[in-house]
C-alpha cells in the first residue's frame, strides 16, 4: 500500500545522504518529489532519473536553504510545476566542528544559519501554501546532539535544539489548520557526514550505541515516511529519536 | 505466522491495536480479562478485516493465570512464538491523593506496572532466540507530565516508561526494541465522562484522537520499518503536550 500516493513533498539537502534517502523512500510510496540543494548538479541528475523510474514526478533545483529569498523563490517555482505541495523536509544541514576554544564566528553564524535558519526560512515560505491546502506535514531534521549535546559539535547542537523549539512552536500555531508539526532525531547514521569523523570516533559513537551499530539513511527515511503520511495524523509537536537506544 | 499478542484487547485502544496487527498480517492472540463479549466483537472486526486471531483470557495481575493461558496456548503450537507484545491492558481509579484509598493506588499499579514484569518477562526469551521482537507499551500523558487526580495512574504509566527504556538498553543488541507509545485524550469508554468541549480547546489540532491512530503508531514500531527505534517514548496527543 502506497502512503503518499498523490502527495508532493519537498526535501531539502536531498543530493545525498538522509535527503536523499528520503526523497527515494517517498517517491516508492508514490509522491512526486521536488528536492534541493546548494547545487544543481551530477548527483542532482542522477537523482531525478532514479526517482522518475519509480514512476512519480521529480524536480532538483538549486537553492541556498540558508537564504530567506531564495527560499521564497524556491516554494514559488516548486508551486508553479507541481502545483501542489503537502509535505516539507528541513533536512539540509552541515557541520563545522571544533571545540569552542578554536570555533571560529564564522564557524558559527554557517551552521546557525545552515541548519537553523533555513527551517524558519522553508516553513514561512510554505506556510501560505500549507494553510490554503488546509493539510500540511512538516518533518524537521534535528539529532540526538540537540537533544544532548557534544563536545566539539556546539554549534550544531544549538542548531539542532533551535530546531525542536521550532518545531514545537509550529506545532502549536497550525495544529487547528491540520498542519503538523514533528522533528527527527537521528542517532549515528552511516552517511558522507560521519564518515569523516576519525575512526577512534566511530568507534566510541558504535560503543555507546546499545545496538552496537550505526543507523542506516533508510532507518531515518523510514520514520520520515511514517511522519509524512496518514499514519501519524495526530502526531504533532514531537521530536522522535531513531538512535538505536543511543539518547532515552 | 508472525504472531501478536495485544493485552486489554477486548475494547478501545486495545482494540484499535488489534485490528492494525492483523490488517498487517499479524495472527493477534487478543487477551482480556473479564469481558469475553467485547473482546469476541474485536476478533470479528479481525477477521472481518481478512486476518486471524484467537482470544486469550488471563488477569494481566496474576503472574500465574498469564504463564498458565501462555504456556499452553505455545505448548499447543510448536514452533510458534509471539514476536509483538503490545502492554496495553489498563484501569484507571482517579482520586486526590488527599482521599485515595490504598487499594485504588495498589489496583493502579497492579495492573499498568507489575502486570508488564509478569508478562515480558515470561516472553522475552523466545524474541531473543528467535532474534526479533518488538514490545510495545501503551502509557499515558499521564505519565509523562501527571495530572491532578491520577497520582497512581501517572506514577505506574511513569514507571513503565523507566522500565521501557531500561529493558530497551538491555536487549538493543539481540533485536527486540522496547518503545512506549503515551496517548493524549482518545475517545473511548476511558475518557467518555471527560467534558470533551472544554479540553479540546487545550488541544492544537482541536479534537480528541481516534483509537485507531493509536494503533497507526503501534503497528509502526512493530514494523521492520522501525527496527532502529528503540527506548523512544512516542507521544500521540494532537499537540498537547510538547
Amino acid at each position: 500500500m502506497k502512503l503518499l500516493e498523490g502527495k508532493t513533498a519537498l526535501i531539502t539537502g536531498a543530493n545525498r545522504g538522509i535527503g536523499k534517502s528520503i526523497a527515494i523512500r517517498f517517491a516508492e510510496h508514490g509522491a512526486n518529489i521536488a528536492f534541493s540543494d546548494i547545487q544543481y548538479n551530477d548527483d542532482s541528475k542522477q537523482l531525478e532519473l532514479e526517482l522518475g523510474a519509480l514512476g512519480i514526478k521529480a524536480k532538483g533545483y538549486a537553492s541556498d536553504a540558508s537564504s530567506f529569498t531564495d527560499s521564497e523563490q524556491l516554494i514559488s517555482r516548486i508551486m508553479e510545476d507541481f502545483t501542489t505541495l503537502d509535505v516539507l523536509v528541513n533536512n539540509a544541514g552541515i557541520t563545522r566542528d571544533n571545540l569552542l576554544l578554536r570555533m571560529t564566528e564564522q564557524d558559527w553564524d554557517r551552521v546557525i544559519n545552515v541548519n537553523l535558519k533555513s527551517v524558519f526560512n522553508l516553513t514561512k515560505a510554505i506556510q501560505k501554501v500549507m494553510i490554503k491546502q488546509r493539510f500540511g506535514s512538516i518533518i524537521n531534521m534535528s539529532s540526538v546532539v540537540g537533544v544532548e549535546g557534544n563536545s566539539g559539535q556546539s554549534n550544531y547542537a544549538a542548531s539542532k535544539a533551535g530546531i525542536i523549539g521550532f518545531t514545537k512552536s509550529i506545532a502549536q500555531e497550525l495544529g487547528s489548520r491540520n498542519i503538523r508539526c514533528n522533528a527527527i532525531a537521528p542517532g549515528y547514521i552511516e552517511t558522507e557526514m560521519t564518515a569523516k569523523l576519525p575512526q577512534e570516533f566511530r568507534d566510541k559513537w558504535i560503543q555507546d550505541i546499545p545496538m552496537k551499530r550505526a543507523g542506516t539513511p533508510d532507518d531515518v527515511a523510514n520514520l520520515a515516511l511514517f511522519l509524512a503520511s496518514d499514519l501519524s495524523n495526530y502526531i504533532t509537536g514531537q521530536a522522535i529519536p531513531v538512535c538505536g537506544g543511543l539518547h532515552t | 505466522m508472525k504472531i501478536a499478542l495485544v493485552t486489554g484487547g477486548s475494547r478501545g485502544i486495545g482494540r484499535a491495536i488489534s485490528v492494525r496487527l492483523a490488517e498487517m498480517g499479524f495472527f493477534v492472540l487478543i487477551n482480556y480479562h473479564t469481558n469475553h463479549q467485547e473482546a469476541s466483537v474485536t476478533l470479528q472486526q479481525v477477521r472481518e478485516k481478512g486476518g486471524d486471531g484467537e482470544l486469550i483470557q488471563f488477569d494481566v495481575t496474576s503472574q500465574d493465570e498469564i504463564e498458565k493461558a501462555l504456556g499452553k496456548w505455545l505448548a499447543a503450537h510448536e514452533g510458534a512464538y509471539i514476536q509483538v507484545l503490545v502492554n496495553n491492558a489498563g484501569i484507571r481509579k482517579d482520586a486526590l491523593v488527599m482521599w485515595m484509598k490504598n487499594d485504588e493506588w495498589h489496583d493502579v499499579l497492579n495492573t499498568n506496572l507489575h502486570s508488564f514484569l509478569y508478562v515480558t518477562r515470561f516472553l522475552l526469551k523466545d524474541m531473543i532466540i528467535n532474534k526479533m521482537g518488538r514490545i510495545i507499551n501503551v502509557v499515558s500523558l499521564s505519565g509523562l507530565k501527571g495530572l491532578p487526580g491520577q497520582a497512581n495512574y501517572s506514577a505506574a504509566k511513569a514507571g513503565v516508561i523507566g522500565a521501557t527504556k531500561a529493558l530497551a538498553q538491555e536487549i538493543a543488541k539481540k533485536k527486540v526494541t522496547v518503545n512506549a507509545v503515551a496517548p493524549g485524550f482518545i475517545q473511548t469508554d476511558m475518557t467518555k465522562d471527560l467534558d470533551e468541549a472544554q479540553l479540546k480547546t487545550m488541544i492544537p489540532m482541536g479534537r480528541f484522537g481516534s483509537p485507531e491512530e493509536v494503533a497507526a503508531v503501534v503497528g509502526f514500531l512493530a514494523s521492520d520499518e522501525a527496527s532502529y527505534i528503540t527506548g523512544a517514548v512516542i507521544n500521540v496527543n494532537g499537540g498537547l503536550y510538547t
